[in-house]
């Protein structure tokens, strides 16, 4: 069942983006970054939470779902450490995937040519 | 050289004739319509070099080679060197000058370059002047594509008024002895800005300034549009000629008719190569030119013609910081003597 | 509009009214049709891949990092082959949302500006399109986090 729900939120929340970059003529990096600060007002807010509580991957792998690991990396760090886990808990939240990315990355960049 | 000021900007040329002309593209150019009419089509897009721009460069500089080969002349005769690219500080034109060793005018004027130059190149060549004038414009999709657009791994949807910069150089030679075809009259464009603003549209923005230049053109000349076999502008596309018909129309009171054609919309299969919009870059006029309808000219299919290739003067700069898209088209006419091929 | 324009205004209106009338639209259903499929796809696939990080031992929470690192690895490696860009011209944002797109919006750059040495053009552009996610993400958290913390729900 979870599988399901990961494909029909994963897919529904694709298909609001590109709906709203379409209708409001956003570049794909406005809509990126736009869908990210929604993600981490709704994980702000509780929302996003139960999102990924019903759907998993489907909430986890769209760029929401960062902003939303970002804020609960934040309240992890702050109820270990106090205020000052406001700044640390957001980039030890994200440091698997960005550091993932950024090695894959100039792996990737050394590795291949762009193609025509 | 200038013969006479026959308007503001509009100047009929003597001695300016076209002794050859070579036009050199890209993979995807020589399997569009035109694919026939060009010199030589490469296998790719030069992945061979150890950056797209030196294979822009390369690319160029194989089209005035093939140019002064076919004319049977050497760099050594050239008196002058016109030309442009869209890299930024003209990488292409100015790079290939380090070769070839001769006076070298490198300007700008986005997609519009190549008939800027042979306007300039026109009006300077003559038995008194420059005797023979080397007129070149260049594009390349990947050199463009990283300045102008995104990175090209990059996953982004193209929108139906997109264009494609082309991979393609044309080359024309000038000569002041008379050939078959000759350069009679030209006219510089003014930037016209009408407001647009998306870097995805440039049809909307070119179609003004292309109607514009070429109603001053017909005005200083005296001409109709039936005086031309075809009125060809550059890099409008689909959408932009049906904007610059309607314009011509509408606002400036003639009908540019089954005459219109674009360099944009001729070098593609708009449909089967996924081009959207049509064909753009400084090298698609200056191929569509130099490949097809030098040939039409010379070989009597046509007898006069005018082109009219239309640049948007944006830089990725000015587009960040919200700016409208200023534009501009130079117009050159040419006509066959005669009734020999 | 060109403040430049002198005495146009109306010609001007009436040019841009048709434009705006004839100018080809995106196919917005089709686009969202095929967004909605590719990035539910890619969620799918992210759901595969947890479940099999939790049938080898790791519990709950504890697959997601791995399962982003997996996807991020994948979206590496299609960027590097020339095929991710594909992926996007149909699926648009149903490719560039996942967190598969965010590696493609790294590595794209980053092989790009190869010829402009490692430092200042691999190392450099590596975050020219991720920049604005981490910058925009972080900053927006920090509120949100510093909000809860003020009303103690942190």
């Amino acid at each position: 069942m979870m599988f399901v729900w990961a494909f029909l939120v994963g897919g529904l929340m694709c298909a609001l983006a590109q709906l709203v970059m379409d209708a409001l003529k956003l570049t794909p990096a406005k809509t990126v970054v736009l869908f990210v600060v929604l993600g981490a007002v709704a994980g702000g807010l509780g929302v996003y939470g139960k999102l990924v509580e019903a759907a998993g991957a489907g909430a986890t792998v769209p760029l929401p779902g960062f902003g939303y690991v970002l804020v609960k990396g934040i309240d992890q760090a702050v109820q270990e450490k106090g205020v000052w886990g406001l700044f640390t808990g957001g980039f030890t939240a994200a440091a698997g995937g960005v550091k993932a990315a950024l090695l894959f990355g100039l792996a990737a960049a050394l590795a291949f040519r762009p193609k025509a | 050289m200038i013969a006479e000021q026959i308007g503001e900007a509009s100047y009929r040329t003597a001695e300016a004739y076209i002794a050859e002309t070579a036009a050199c593209v890209g993979r995807k150019e020589g399997e569009g319509p035109l694919g026939q009419y060009f010199d030589v089509v490469w296998r790719d897009e030069g992945e061979a070099f150890s950056s797209f721009e030196k294979a822009e460069q390369a690319l160029l500089a194989q089209t005035q080679d093939t140019a002064l080969a076919k004319a049977s002349r050497a760099w050594s005769d050239v008196d002058l060197v016109i030309g442009g690219d869209l890299m930024d500080q003209l990488i292409a034109t100015d790079f290939e000058g380090r070769r070839h060793q001769r006076p070298l005018v490198g300007l700008f004027s986005a997609c519009a370059s190549f008939t800027e130059a042979l306007a300039v190149g026109a009006s300077t060549v003559g038995r008194k002047g420059p005797r023979t004038v080397l007129v070149a414009a260049s594009s390349h999709h990947l050199t463009a594509e990283r300045q102008f657009r995104f990175p090209l791994e990059l996953g982004y949807q193209r929108t139906p008024t997109a264009s494609w910069t082309a991979t393609a150089a044309g080359a024309v030679l000038l000569v002041a002895e008379p050939t078959p075809v000759v350069v009679d009259a030209v006219t510089f464009g003014r930037v016209v800005d009408w407001g647009s603003k998306d870097a995805n549209d440039m049809a909307s923005a070119m179609a003004p300034a292309a109607v514009d230049t070429i109603q001053r053109h017909l005005d200083a000349l005296g001409e109709a549009v039936e005086a031309y076999d075809a009125i060809v502008t550059g890099d409008l596309g689909v959408f932009g000629m049906k904007l610059a018909a309607h314009l011509a129309h509408t606002e400036y009171h003639f009908d540019l008719g089954t005459n219109l054609e674009d360099c944009g919309h001729l070098l593609y299969d708009i449909e089967r190569q996924d081009v959207h919009n049509g064909g753009s870059g400084a090298g698609c006029a200056a191929s569509v030119f130099s490949g097809y309808l030098y040939r039409h000219l010379r070989t009597g299919r046509w007898r006069r013609i005018l082109l009219a290739a239309t640049g948007a003067l944006f830089s990725p700069t000015s587009s960040q910081q919200g700016e409208s898209i200023p534009a501009i088209a130079h117009a050159v006419s040419f006509s066959r003597h005669g009734d020999s091929p | 509009m060109g403040a430049e324009v002198r005495g146009q205004a109306p010609r001007i209106q009436r040019y841009h009214a048709y434009a705006d009338r004839i100018r080809p639209k995106p196919a917005v259903i089709h686009n969202v049709w095929w967004a909605f499929v590719v990035g539910g796809m890619i969620a799918l696939l992210g759901q595969g891949i947890t479940w099999g990080f939790q049938q080898a031992g790791l519990t709950g929470n504890r697959a997601a990092t791995p399962t982003s690192i997996v996807l991020v690895g994948l979206g590496a490696l299609f960027t590097g082959l020339g095929w991710y860009d594909r992926i996007v011209e149909l699926g648009g944002m149903g490719g560039t949302l996942p967190i598969t797109g965010f590696a493609n919006a790294m590595v794209a750059p980053a092989m790009e500006y190869r010829a402009e040495g490692l430092i200042m053009g691999v190392g450099a552009k590596l975050f020219t399109l991720a920049g604005p996610v981490l910058v925009y993400g972080m900053a927006t958290a920090f509120v949100m986090g510093a909000i809860r913390y003020g009303l103690g729900i942190g």
